[in-house]
């Protein structure tokens, strides 16, 4: 059965804004349309009246590179944001998380602007703009904004983004620099739904000598209702040795200290909690190797 | 609708399209590039994979009108001419083509792939398939056909076939042509049901009970009646002749009446001018239920206070108990040395076969049809006929069933799916109909493998014989018979493993639940006893302190045997040297320095567990088994072999034209296959326990016989020699020098009014009831696997990395597909391990998305070693015996066996759970009760 009527490709954003004004709240907004119309298939309601597709919107499918920072449009796909070398070695974490989303087919057509509207508490690409500290620029109520990604979610699957009247236009990240870098990991299960049991995206600065840790953002997903920093995992890092001990201390801290929840169908709270060690680990361990050494190759892109 | 501008394999289209199309709907039914296969809409399976500007994506989910301006190729656009492309030609040379549904897909990723990186390695390949899923071939041919065809466009040698070796091959037997159709599927021309279009045919839909148990108070179907396009809605008032069908109790409802049993039950059909209004029908349709309490599980079913869900059974929801005696298990614990006593228990799961059902009704008298038709890809055309005939209250002959090709089956293709609602819906509305499930309807509706709880003691003497074993087993049939008495009659006969266990007693209890009913799934119940048998071998080799493999060989059944159900085996019994080989090719195969069965690097554990397995071939238990073959010799010198044997991707139709082929000594590509229909080919029986090769072969080959036969009769009279002196080899009539071409015979036959054309009805060897002892089987298959495993004692997580098998099937017709249905078989009994569980929750699926239900993909593919045992079962043709179930047996228990041997904890429950098992090996714990499901 049918799952729209009609379908729009406005070539601007105020093409679009118009087009959902003239739907009141009939249309949705779609780029890949991996999770809105693989949703739609699992409900039975009425088909969309209209979808109204951003892809061809050009300020929606840029990827700037600056010096020390890129934009990425909210219609680029995860198989262009894997691809990107720049990216690849310096926001390693992005491209690592958007490597193990679905498979080439889906890469090529999810955006990261619809993982991150989705408002899911573990979308993979949403856990590592965390921790790379994006900006969005959104247009809210016909308002165009840049706000701290985390200000996007509301809950679990809840944006603040109305799908039927607002944009996600595009992303904002400074890229690493010397002695900085990033890492993410996440554990899955072979059975039932692909959403990650436990993500985890850290970035790092280490201090001159390249033996402490100057500033860390760990983004750990799922904890809360909604993508956020574990800020106090954050805080155990600043200033302490970047060895073996350091970090084993502080993901046993954070074992304790963070309160994952049971997931039916998906873990314990008590894996999730080891895993939360297992994941911090991982991440922390390869982010100071990588800053140390200033070389990144994604890991696990595509598997 | 607005005009759409978009290149399709070279050609521009400029017309008229609705907006609301996908990709998919759009070559498929707007241009009738049919090669491009729908298998979820969830861009899950990726098998509708095609290349937008040279780039794969899900044709399913991807609308139309994004691809405007853009350049589209699908299967169709990989041939040039009549020249396959490297992919095809690389796919059909490695035997990478079982069923064909999901091939185009296959083949369009590998087709990007390619293009980006004509050396990919093994990794590369499992990347870039990941999410295009195979259900038939296990992987591993489909990784060598691209890495071959990447060589091939680079103008390279193609890599070695991995064709196993077999003893004494004959002319065309034991020799790996070419299946049937192999071109077809690769270039997207075979045809499916849902590609095939009748002039003027209407698309129908089923209303389904949203609820597990309920009384129907009553059905409103004027509002969906008079919705314009609708043409027909049916309830069951409306069923003409016995609103009941199944295949070996007439318990299920055509469409419901009074009670419905489960979620997925049909309530009422409709037919409409398009899919969309027959689906808007639907939500017009109005039905009270009253819901009723819900049976949701078979020990409760069996409880004093569970509601009696078919009250006209006799045993109420006990649909049948079934015993194994023999000796005296009492006596033969009181000798053991060793107990062990587990409960196991296994999901429900779901065959998930690319091709969701599809059947075609067309009424009687519609241009080119006698009488009233249904197309359907179904296992048992004979038995569809037979039933459709009863609900619609006519003579057999007054229906016709015409087999199209199945993409896939494993055992889910056998009920009644929509066959009887379109030959209802086309004979109402004189017209054509076409009843295509979604995913979404096929995961609900259709008979899974049966979830079971197996209590099981086994007990052993010091120097490891086998002495007793006991066993109960519940197993929940769900709402409707289907199969579930042949299929938990097996899971029982089978409880003993393939070993000589001189006292026995097995009780198993087949329910009645509100569940999704239970049936036919490749392995029918044995997969389930040998999780536990195997396991509980595993625990008596440990507590006796005895290599694993050295019990089984203590126990192994062999010629001279007598079985827990009174069968003496005489012949056929290849267990010894299944075993023997693993052995050796699980030594030749440690990692590192020498042989162990357990080692750890860093956090990783790694360790190697066996298990045997044995499954009758064919029906057996005193079921008459019979089919029958027909073959007509032509003046071209072809040959053509007509029977109703289903081929589901697993072969039976190479089989046949090799039997015919071998014994008419004409050429393989002289021989043409006409299968599966009822008014043109005769009656080949069921594709079920592996059976077919063994009867449809044997009818094939006997039929072959007698016509090569006549020809020598003829011949020896027309050149007036003895029939004696008469040869023949490649096409040609010898005799005392002169050489004749069949052709000509056939001319001169023909020409004399003698019909070149001959039948044979192959019975099988009788076989006698369970529990009246004798022999209940006429063959079995035999196999030993071994897994070495790897899991990370960090995380849980467990990666099979190789599995090294051995199968006695008798003989292997055709090597190279016989091993793809080897190694298709570890595979999908990886997942029953691994992954897959159809959970159902107070009668309510959850597993109702493929989303939910996941299924081994490429890149859990392992190293497999795979090697046969010929161990010929005299009655076979040439030798053999079923292959179709044998290899998926035996995987769960060596993956269980071996996540023992490297972590210590044994899984009493599947699919394996690494929460639970970490949690088990951080707690110090020895064994984990919990399944994935269970997480909650």
């Amino acid at each position: 059965m049918k799952l729209w009527e009609s379908y729009h490709i406005p070539s601007t954003t105020s093409e679009a804004l118009a087009l959902l004004e003239r739907y009141q709240g009939q249309a949705r907004v779609v780029a890949g349309g991996t999770d809105l119309l693989v949703e739609a298939k699992a409900e039975t309601h009425a088909p969309f009246v209209a979808l109204i597709d951003i892809t061809r919107i050009p300020e929606l499918m840029s990827l700037e590179v600056s010096a020390n920072e890129v934009i990425i449009g909210a219609g680029a796909t995860h198989a262009q944001i894997v691809k990107h070398p720049v990216l690849a070695s310096r926001a390693t974490c992005l491209v690592e998380s958007c490597g193990v989303v679905g498979g080439p087919q889906v890469r090529n057509v999810a955006t990261l602007g619809g993982n991150v509207a989705h408002a899911l508490p573990a979308a993979d690409g949403t856990t590592s703009l965390i921790a790379l500290d994006a900006q969005a620029e959104v247009i809210i109520e016909g308002q165009r904004r840049w706000l701290p990604l985390k200000e996007l979610f509301l809950g679990p699957g809840k944006s603040a983004l109305n799908p039927a009247r607002d944009l996600l236009v595009r992303f904002r990240l400074a890229l690493c620099g010397t002695r900085q870098a990033s890492a993410f990991k996440r554990i899955m299960r072979p059975q039932g739904v692909a959403l990650p049991i436990l993500g985890c995206a850290a970035w790092v600065e280490l201090d001159e000598t390249g033996q402490h840790f100057a500033s860390a953002r760990v983004s750990i997903a799922p904890i809360g209702p909604t993508p956020a920093r574990a800020s106090e995992v954050e805080a155990q890092l600043v200033g302490q040795p970047t060895d073996e001990a350091t970090i084993e201390r502080v993901a046993h801290w954070a074992q304790a200290a963070l309160h994952p929840r049971t997931s039916k169908y998906r873990a314990t709270a008590d894996y999730r909690r080891e895993m939360i060690g297992v994941l911090l680990r991982r991440t922390l361990g390869l982010a100071v190797e990588r800053a140390r050494t200033g070389q990144a190759i994604p890991q696990g892109v595509g598997l | 609708m607005a005009e759409l501008k978009i290149t399709v394999n070279g050609q521009h289209y400029q017309r008229d399209v609705a907006e609301s199309r996908t990709l998919a709907q759009f070559l498929r039914y707007d241009l009738g590039l049919t090669g491009t296969k729908i298998g979820c809409e969830e861009a899950e399976c990726g098998i509708c994979t095609v290349l937008v500007d040279g780039m794969p994506v899900d044709s399913c989910i991807y609308p139309v009108w994004k691809a405007a301006g853009r350049s589209v190729t699908t299967i169709e656009g990989l041939t040039q001419g009549d020249e396959l492309h490297p992919i095809q030609r690389q796919f059909i040379r490695h035997g990478a083509v079982q069923c064909g549904f999901c091939t185009p897909g296959l083949m369009m990723t590998s087709c990007a792939l390619l293009e980006e990186n004509p050396n990919p390695t093994e990794q590369d390949v499992k990347i870039a398939l990941k999410d295009t899923y195979c259900r038939c071939t296990g992987y591993t041919s489909v990784i060598q056909a691209i890495q071959s065809a990447g060589r091939e466009m680079q103008g390279l040698p193609p890599l070695p076939v991995n064709d196993p070796e077999v003893s004494e091959p004959l002319r065309v037997i034991s020799r790996s042509v070419m299946p049937q159709e192999a071109v077809e599927k690769v270039t997207g021309a075979a045809k499916y049901t849902d590609d095939y279009v009748f002039e003027g045919m209407l698309y129908a839909r089923t209303l389904r009970s949203p609820l597990p148990h309920a009384r129907i108070l009553a059905i409103r179907t004027d509002k969906a009646k008079a919705l314009p396009g609708v043409r027909a809605v049916l309830t069951y008032e409306d069923v003409p002749g016995e609103n009941l069908h199944g295949l070996v109790y007439r318990d299920w409802p055509v469409l419901c009446h009074d009670v419905v049993r489960y979620v997925g039950d049909a309530v009422a059909i409709v037919a409409a001018d398009s899919e969309d209004i027959a689906a808007l029908a639907l939500k017009l349709i109005e039905v009270d239920y009253q819901p009723l309490p819900v049976v949701a599980d078979p020990i409760y079913a069996h409880s004093p206070e569970a509601p009696i869900l078919h009250p006209n059974h006799p045993t109420g929801n006990l649909l049948k108990h079934i015993k194994v005696r023999h000796g005296d298990v009492e006596r033969g614990f009181a000798e053991a040395d060793v107990i062990v006593e587990n409960t196991y228990r296994t999901p429900t799961t779901e065959h998930a076969f690319l091709e969701p059902e599809c059947s075609v009704g067309v009424p009687k008298g519609y241009p080119g049809h006698d009488k009233l038709t249904v197309y359907v890809g179904s296992q048992i055309p004979y038995q569809d006929r037979n039933q459709i005939a009863r609900a619609m209250g006519l003579p057999e002959e007054e229906v016709r069933v015409v087999g199209t090709l199945i993409g896939g089956g494993f055992g889910g293709k056998e009920d009644i799916a929509g066959q009887i609602h379109v030959a209802m819906l086309a004979t109402v509305t004189g017209l054509p109909v076409k009843m295509l499930y979604s995913r979404q309807e096929s995961l609900i509706f259709h008979p899974k493998r049966h979830a079971t709880i197996i209590k099981i003691k086994t007990g052993a003497r010091r120097d490891g014989k086998l002495v007793a074993i006991q066993a109960e087993l519940y197993g929940d049939g769900g709402a409707y018979a289907s199969l579930s008495d042949k299929v938990m009659t097996r899971a029982t006969t089978h409880a003993t493993g393939p070993y000589e266990v001189p006292n026995a007693q097995i009780d198993c209890y087949a329910m009645y639940t509100n569940n999704v009913p239970s049936g036919a799934f490749r392995g029918f119940g044995v997969t389930q006893s040998a999780f536990a048998v195997e396991q509980n071998m595993d625990m008596i080799a440990e507590a006796l302190g005895m290599d694993a493999l050295e019990l089984r060989r203590i126990n192994a059944q062999r010629v001279g045997v007598t079985t827990a159900t009174g069968q003496l085996l005489r012949e056929s019994v290849g267990l010894l040297e299944t075993i023997g080989d693993v052995q050796q090719d699980m030594y030749a195969h440690h990692n590192g320095s020498g042989f162990r069965w357990a080692w750890r690097e860093g956090h990783k554990a790694y360790g190697w567990g066996v298990a045997c397995a044995y499954k009758n071939t064919g029906l057996g238990g005193g079921a008459p088994d019979k089919s029958e073959a027909e073959i007509e010799a032509f003046e071209d010198g072809s040959v053509e072999v007509r029977t109703a044997a289903a081929d589901m991707g697993q072969g039976i139709a190479h089989v046949v034209a090799q039997c015919a082929a071998e014994e008419l000594a004409v050429p393989y590509e002289k021989v043409r296959v006409l299968l599966c229909d009822t008014d043109r080919t005769p009656n080949g029986g069921p594709t079920t326990a592996s059976r077919q090769t063994f009867m449809t072969g044997n009818a094939a080959r006997h039929a072959a016989i007698a016509l090569r036969e006549a020809f020598t009769q003829y011949a020896a009279e027309l050149y007036d020699v003895s029939p004696d002196s008469i040869r023949y080899e490649e096409g040609l009539l010898r005799t005392n020098g002169k050489a004749v071409e069949v052709g000509e015979i056939v001319k001169h036959m023909k020409a004399h009014g003698v019909q070149p054309r001959t039948r044979y009805e192959y019975h099988a060897p009788a076989t006698q009831p369970l529990g009246t002892g004798g022999d209940m089987h006429f063959a079995f298959s035999y196999a030993t696997q071994a897994a070495l495993v790897e899991v990370d004692t960090e995380t849980g997580e467990v990666h099979v990395l190789k599995i090294v098998s051995s199968t006695d099937i008798g003989r292997a017709i055709n090597p190279l597909m016989l091993q793809g249905q080897i190694e298709g078989g570890i595979i999908m009994a990886m997942g029953n391990c691994l992954s897959e569980a159809f959970i159902i929750e107070e009668g309510k699926p959850w597993s109702r998305l493929l989303a939910r239900y996941k299924m081994p993909s490429i890149k859990h593919t392992p190293h497999i070693i795979s090697r046969l045992v010929e161990d010929r079962a005299s009655a076979g043709p040439y030798g053999a015996k079923g292959v179709g179930e044998i290899p998926s047996i035996n995987t769960t228990p060596a993956i269980c066996n071996a996540i023992y041997n490297a972590v210590g904890v044994r899984v009493f429950s599947i699919p394996v759970d690494q929460d639970a098992l970490l949690r088990a090996m951080k707690a110090g714990q020895k064994a984990v009760y919990t399944a994935w499901q269970d997480v909650k």
